[in-house]
């Protein structure tokens, strides 16, 4: 049966066509559908783990025990999950061990556009690229039998395009994969010095039989054209290079770690000019120089940014698009927002009115830093908010700590704040720290995590109580506030900022998007009592629209989230349709 | 079939991803090839979103260059601007009348431009502007609006009615395929006579 599938969906479907029976991983964006949809099939085991680090060595143990494991992540999550990766790598697996790991060139959702290969070439571990979404579910059955075989997790390295495109995908049945024994071998799964020492040796013997293997994968392939021109190539950059160069040749790259050297000279040796294309870093045209061979890649291609056949053909062949009509006008940019109706908007706006420096983190909350609440200062990466105010303090003083608060949303705090809420504790820091409750993973598009107290299929699990969890790691002052509860809330955060020791407020508001969230009507604005302050334009409400001479709310935009009547000094905020009691 | 690029352009929150799946599924039922490319993530949170269909007998990049597109179908008027560039200079343009104030607009940094659809109906001779949002509001639910622009879409096609049907009652969800089939006719019928 054919399907259309996103590439993350094929993915999972590959998962459960190779007889895996352990999936894991943390949810980020461009990966997170992987394990959504690997979720819905109940032969296989799936769980949200708490960060990336944890979910691949929970992958990693049941690929000791025997069975088929998988663990998925965005490329930022690899830096997480490095530390068991490396070593994991010396081990070697029992059972196949996949690693998906999706790259966002581009950074439509992140913090930074590194290359995926280049970690897994420091860990010695093969890494296999997808073009399409056909190829996400063949090329992860392949990488099961490549893990066995070789005796190494593999890496799936996906991009943005990949994942989230859709293509249609062959389906076949699940594999019969029994459970592997398991037998106790210290030499092997026990990393200190002395057998870690053997282990490097197994992991070098394993890189030459994988170079062997890549010349004679099918996983790499050539597709013979004009051979005026020879562009070799991998993942998503295929496509594009297939329509910006047409009928010439292809040495389409599947497996980019190791690369078939003697495959790669062999296809140089038969065109005239050599191209390398591939999106990020010049991994494969480096390792091509390496050899002597004479490439055309990043010398007149850009190592940033997403690449499409028009730019192809712009840097290749100075072909621009012309422009087909007499349309002159600016356009006004469309970054991101709070949604209406969203707790973060209540918080930030009161951290603003408080003139704080913000030291934030990763979610939708991030959205804090934009105009017009403009209320974030610094983002680093997941957990980063804690130790970031720390250090702010501690290069400062303690009366930077009064005029400083860290925010972290709730599954951010347990993926990687608690550690430097721990830091604090241990090395008396007089910060705050506030933990943004909205009873959900947000950004990634709602996903369970161990305060929600439920798991990835829904079902009800034990929950993480981070009031509880606070005090336990020594926090004495903890308080707990709805942010919507302006007055309140200000009241709070100015008490626990000034202080003289460390707090954690929690303020807890579910996600405006959750189902179970109900507001009341739309709200509308009584002109005869508006008198322009502009105070509910400090909110960056998508709903409320000046419209210079009057100040009007977008009833399709309002979801009667009730905030803004909370600024008006005025009265002037009234619900629609006389509704006010 | 020849090959056909179809972008959608709209406001994250608008039913971009949900137009695209249905398109995807009319696509896969015509038997031909057919990707799709999505934007997940942070630009949902409000941010200008393009999703873009191709189909065809094979495709190769899932994503529509500058000139293009064969039809564009944009769910609010500047996202229509925005993307203006991509169409061909024959494509179909079918613009929601509905005005989003992006987040500069509504700050006073930009100002949101006057007569977007007369300045695209200046430089495209297939452009029709459909008020989607008062005709969903008409089938009881205004986020049928995606569905009545599919409906509107599906006359300048060749594809089959009933596969569009098909398409709209395997997408949305059990307790909408009603008002969605009503969003779709609607649109359906308003453009009966856009595309002669």
């Amino acid at each position: 049966m054919k399907k259309l599938l996103l590439g993350n969906e094929a993915i999972a479907r590959g998962v459960y066509e190779a007889g895996a029976t352990v999936a894991t991983a943390y949810p980020g964006t461009p990966s997170t559908e992987i394990t959504e949809n690997i979720a819905k099939y109940d032969e296989i085991y799936s769980e949200w783990a708490p960060n990336e680090k944890v979910a691949l060595e929970v992958a990693i143990g049941a690929s000791y025990a025997g069975a088929r494991a998988t663990c998925a992540m965005k490329h930022v999550g690899l830096n997480v999950a490095a530390d068991p990766l490396f070593t994991a790598s010396y081990t070697g697996v029992n059972g196949g061990l996949v690693i998906f790991v999706a790259d966002d060139p581009g950074m439509h959702s992140s913090q930074n556009e590194q290359d995926t290969r280049i970690i897994a070439r420091g860990a010695k571990v093969p890494v296999i690229e997808p073009s399409d979404s056909e190829e996400c579910k063949n090329f992860t059955k392949e990488a099961f039998k490549i893990s066995e075989e070789f005796d190494a997790p593999v890496i799936v390295r996906l991009t943005t395009r990949i994942a989230h495109s859709q293509g249609i995908v062959e389906l076949q049945d699940r594999e019969n994969c029994e459970l592997k024994p398991y037998v106790k071998n210290p030499a092997k799964y026990v990393m200190m010095p002395a057998m870690a020492r053997r282990r490097h040796v197994s992991v070098e013997e394993r890189m030459a039989k994988l170079r062997e293997y890549s010349e004679n994968s099918s996983l790499n392939r050539i597709e013979w054209g004009d051979r005026k021109i020879g562009v070799i190539t991998a993942g998503i950059a295929y496509q594009y290079a297939r329509e910006a160069f047409g009928d010439v040749s292809y040495l389409k790259i599947g497996m980019v770690y190791p690369l078939p050297e003697k495959l790669i000279k062999e296809f140089a040796s038969q065109v005239e000019t050599l191209y390398v294309i591939e999106e990020l870093e010049p991994f494969i045209e480096n390792q091509c120089r390496l050899m002597g061979l004479n490439v055309t890649g990043k010398d007149k291609l850009p190592v940033i940014g997403e690449y499409s056949a028009a730019l192809i053909k712009e840097k290749i062949f100075g072909e621009t698009s012309e422009k087909l009509n007499d349309i002159q006008i600016e356009v006004p940019g469309r970054p991101p927002v709070l949604c209406a109706g969203c707790p973060h908007r209540a918080t930030y706006y009161v951290l603003k009115k408080l003139k704080l420096t913000v030291s934030g983190d990763i979610g939708c909350y991030t959205l804090g830093a934009l105009a017009p609440l403009e209320s974030v200062d610094t983002t680093v990466c997941m957990g980063a908010s804690v130790g970031v105010a720390l250090g702010m303090e501690k290069a400062r003083g303690a009366e930077q700590s009064k005029k400083t608060v860290a925010v972290i949303g709730d599954s951010t705090f347990i993926h990687s704040g608690i550690t430097g809420l721990i830091d604090m504790v241990y090395n008396n820091s007089k910060g705050t720290v506030i933990i943004l409750d909205n009873s959900i993973t947000g950004m990634t598009g709602h996903q369970h995590n161990p305060t929600t107290g439920f798991n990835i299929k829904g079902e009800p699990a034990k929950q993480v109580d981070l009031v509880k969890l606070c005090h336990a790691v020594g926090v004495d002052r903890v308080k707990v506030c709805d942010p919507f509860n302006l007055k309140e809330f200000e009241q709070i955060v100015k008490e626990e900022v000034a202080a003289d020791e460390l707090s954690v407020i929690i303020a807890q508001r579910p996600c405006a998007l959750l189902k179970y969230v109900k507001f009341g009507p739309v709200l509308t604005i009584n002109q005869d009592k508006c008198t322009k302050c502009r105070m509910c334009m400090k909110l960056g409400c998508p709903a409320i629209v000046d419209r210079d001479d009057h100040i009007e709310i977008n009833p399709t935009q309002c979801v009667g989230c009730d905030l803004c009547p909370r600024v008006c000094k005025f009265n002037a905020i009234e619900k629609a349709g006389g509704q006010n009691e | 079939m020849n090959n056909t690029s179809i972008m959608i352009v709209g406001v994250g929150g608008q039913g971009t991803l949900l137009t695209s799946r249905i398109l995807g599924d009319v696509a896969l039922s015509s038997g031909v090839d057919v990707k799709v490319s999505e934007v997940h993530g942070m630009s949902q949170r409000g941010g200008s979103v393009v999703t873009y269909v191709k189909m065809g007998e094979k495709i190769f990049s899932p994503v529509i260059e500058k000139n293009e597109a064969d039809i564009i179908l944009c769910f609010e008027k500047l996202e229509a601007l925005r993307w203006i560039d991509y169409a061909k200079k024959d494509a179909t343009i079918i613009i929601n009348t509905q005005r989003i104030d992006p987040m500069p607009v509504i700050t006073g940094k930009a100002k949101y431009p006057e007569n977007i659809i007369e300045r695209i109906k200046d430089n495209y001779k297939k452009v029709v502007d459909v008020p989607a949002l008062d005709m969903a509001e008409k089938c009881g639910n205004i986020k049928t609006a995606n569905v009545v622009m599919i409906g509107v879409m599906a006359q300048c096609t060749e594809i089959d009615k009933e596969i569009w049907l098909k398409a709209v009652e395997k997408t949305v969800k059990p307790q909408f395929v009603d008002v969605n089939i009503k969003a779709f006719n609607l649109g359906y019928d308003f453009a009966r006579d856009c595309f002669i």
